[in-house]
């Protein structure tokens, strides 16, 4: 135990016990090259043999895996701004902005009928080259990309709250379920910060139904030296793998290459050791608000106040006994 | 498998329901934020009915260990008697309601694997490991009287009121923690609405597992054998009160999910079954159906306290914006939470 053990910066692997273990392992998830071509989702399904989550399209605009969950994994966030990414031209021309158009309700023929729309422009992307329209008719677009997933955090909240042991700190400093020691009491998914572990539910004949499960960073193919799935999978090095420190460096590099090309809102997510959950093993670049990602913005771990929490649970018990003990006194019955 | 979330625009302003007649004034003005889509940040705890119900259940047997230790020193049988019933009763229902909530109920005794001061589910697990056997010895040993005659001049027979004795006491010991345990378990969660009460509500918890218990008293003993249990029920009542007052003063943006919806509602009626029956059992003291009615009365209230409480909390995960605000607030503020801020440290 050190001092940090409950808060604070840590080596996670250590403060577990083992003894000389390897560098911390961890994702950087730079967005700002992802092209959401999502083949971290397929690699990752295919590598942990997880099941279907649902085959329903949800209008979220390329996004119909909707978020991480016991199913989910990885999962590739969509989100289509007004807004112009640095310098670059969207592309995306059209004489109005059609942002208030309820597309559907025309399509239904509860729009206003008269007159009928020669055509409506749906405002997706066209495949024309940056500026053969004239400068004039171009509307600042842009896609962000995100693809998500656990955080491996230094100080973790479901590891902390499990009652079994099935959560544990591997040599990695990653956190991972052991399927079969998980009895499903479900404290996990209510104490992560993010919302990522969730108790699997579905058909019986899955070993994991009932289990709590989320990403374990291919705890089996790093004991193999090998990279996890989703980054051996992924196309545009979006998703890298390494060393936690090498790539914290690298981010800070990457970043400020951005920022200086004028993309002003290029910013580092889960990087800090010194954040409400002690730095993330898995870390991001994002161009906007850690929010418009579905991320929260300053995720604290929950057992930062369990010291206070005891502390007055134990006032209370002792209010109570003192309480049932003055409710005897003053008289015989 | 998903909800298909409906189409919200990624901006979408904040703010609970306004509800008029009642004089309800939100807490907070209405915050707008951003989200993903309208969809909630942090997950709902997958529990269902069975664990409001235990969280009530646990804090009655709590309480009703309690008073019938005291009851035993006080050589009030009439008393005694029903309060380690109703302790073994609740106890075994809310065993069954915990097993029953698992994701797989066969693994159990999983629970038993580790000891862990981190995971107040692993705390309770132990607390309920001993506190469950006494109070089932304590009441078990009240049959002894109309158990077959073999048994009763055996060796369990002779030894049954000493043991009886000794496993209401340990009952008793560890009734306090089994009431307030379970205030720890919902706090330390990032559900909003029950991580931001967490200072106070231990308190919360331990007054309504009193007024429970000290209901099922004045509803169970003769009025002669039941002072204890309406005292304990009146003190019970006006911690909850009072605390839940000042708990739901203090939380801010996440106090909101207790005062509107269903869980809402359920807070309204624990307020006004709690205070009824504690009028009630003042009232009562002379009039044994009185007091049955100020004991459910005060039941009721304990329950819907629970169930109020945990749906809050349900409800607060399931919006964005009680995660998403706060947080925000802090970071605009250029007060994020940082552990090398000496000020953010938490108290050792």
């Amino acid at each position: 135990m050190d001092r940090n053990s409950f808060y604070g910066p840590v080596d996670p692997a250590r403060d577990a016990g083992w003894v000389d273990p390897p560098a911390r392992k961890g994702f950087f998830t730079d967005t700002s090259i992802c092209i959401g071509c999502k083949a971290c989702e397929v690699a990752c399904k295919e590598w942990n043999a997880v099941p279907e989550d649902g085959m329903s399209l949800t209008g979220m605009s390329y996004d119909n895996s909707v978020g991480l969950g016991a199913s989910t994994w990885r999962h590739v966030a969509f989100i289509e701004q007004p807004a112009s990414s640095g310098n670059q031209e969207s592309g995306v021309r059209h004489d109005e902005s059609h942002a208030n158009l309820d597309v559907l309700a025309l399509a239904g023929g509860q729009g206003d009928p008269s007159p009928p729309p020669a055509s409506v422009d749906l405002g997706m992307p066209l495949p024309t080259l940056p500026g053969a329209g004239g400068e004039d008719s171009s509307v600042p677009f842009r896609w962000l990309m995100e693809s998500d997933v656990c955080k491996h955090c230094t100080h973790a909240a479901c590891l902390d709250v499990c009652p079994t042991g099935a959560l544990f700190r591997t040599e990695f400093g990653t956190v991972v379920v052991q399927d079969d020691i998980c009895n499903g009491c479900g404290y996990c998914v209510p104490a992560c910060p993010y919302g990522v572990i969730e108790r699997r539910e579905g058909p019986k004949n899955d070993h994991a139904v009932g289990v709590a499960q989320k990403c374990t960073l291919c705890y089996d193919r790093l004991g193999e030296g090998m990279e996890p799935a989703c980054a051996k999978a992924c196309p545009t090095q979006s998703i890298q793998f390494g060393d936690l420190d090498e790539l914290r460096q690298r981010a800070d590099v990457r970043v400020a290459e951005l920022v200086e090309a004028g993309v002003v809102d290029a910013q580092l997510y889960g990087h800090d050791p010194a954040d409400g959950i002690g730095g993330a093993g898995a870390f991001f670049l994002l161009l906007d608000k850690p929010e418009v990602y579905g991320l929260p913005p300053d995720p604290v771990v929950t057992t930062r106040a369990l010291p206070a929490m005891w502390g007055r649970a134990a006032m209370a018990a002792g209010t109570m006994l003192a309480g049932a003990a003055m409710a005897f006194l003053g008289s015989r019955r | 498998m998903h909800d298909v979330p409906a189409r919200d625009a990624p901006r979408r302003r904040g703010g609970g329901r306004r509800k008029g007649g009642r004089g309800e004034q939100l807490m907070v003005p209405e915050a707008e934020f951003t989200s993903y889509y309208g969809r909630p940040i942090v997950k709902a705890s997958p529990w269902e009915v069975d664990i409001p119900v235990y969280l009530f259940l646990g804090g009655l047997a709590g309480g009703s260990s309690l008073l019938a230790a005291g009851a035993d020193l006080q050589g009030n049988a009439a008393l005694r008697i029903p309060m380690r019933w109703t302790a073994i009763g609740a106890i075994a229902v809310s065993f069954a309601a915990l097993v029953h909530d698992l994701g797989k109920p066969s693994r159990f005794h999983h629970m038993l694997r580790v000891a862990k001061v981190t995971s107040p589910m692993s705390v309770g697990t132990w607390i309920l490991t001993v506190y469950g056997p006494a109070a089932g010895i304590a009441a078990a040993v009240q049959a002894l009287p109309v158990a077959p005659t073999a048994l009763r001049r055996s060796w369990i027979g002779r030894s049954g009121p000493l043991a009886g004795r000794i496993a209401g006491f340990v009952a008793a010991a560890t009734a306090p923690a089994v009431a307030a345990y379970t205030a720890v378990l919902l706090s330390d969660t990032a559900t909003p609405t029950w991580h931001d009460s967490h200072l106070q509500l231990p308190f919360v918890f331990v007054g309504s597992a009193s007024a429970a218990a000290g209901g099922a008293g004045i509803a169970l003993a003769p009025l002669s054998a039941s002072g204890p249990a309406r005292r304990l029920a009146v003190g019970g009542a006006v911690v909850e009160l009072a605390v839940s007052e000042y708990m739901e003063k203090q939380m801010g943006l996440s106090a909101e999910p207790l005062h509107t919806g269903r869980p809402g509602a359920m807070m309204r009626a624990a307020k006004a079954c709690t205070a009824t029956g504690a009028v009630l059992a003042v009232a009562g003291h002379r009039n044994r159906a009185v007091s049955v009615l100020a004991g459910a009365s005060l039941l009721a209230g304990s329950a819907l306290t629970r169930f109020g409480i945990f749906y809050g909390g349900q409800a607060s995960a399931r919006d964005p914006k009680y995660t998403v605000v706060p947080q925000r607030e802090r970071v605009d503020a250029g007060r994020p939470v940082r552990s090398d801020d000496p000020a953010a440290r938490p108290a050792r």
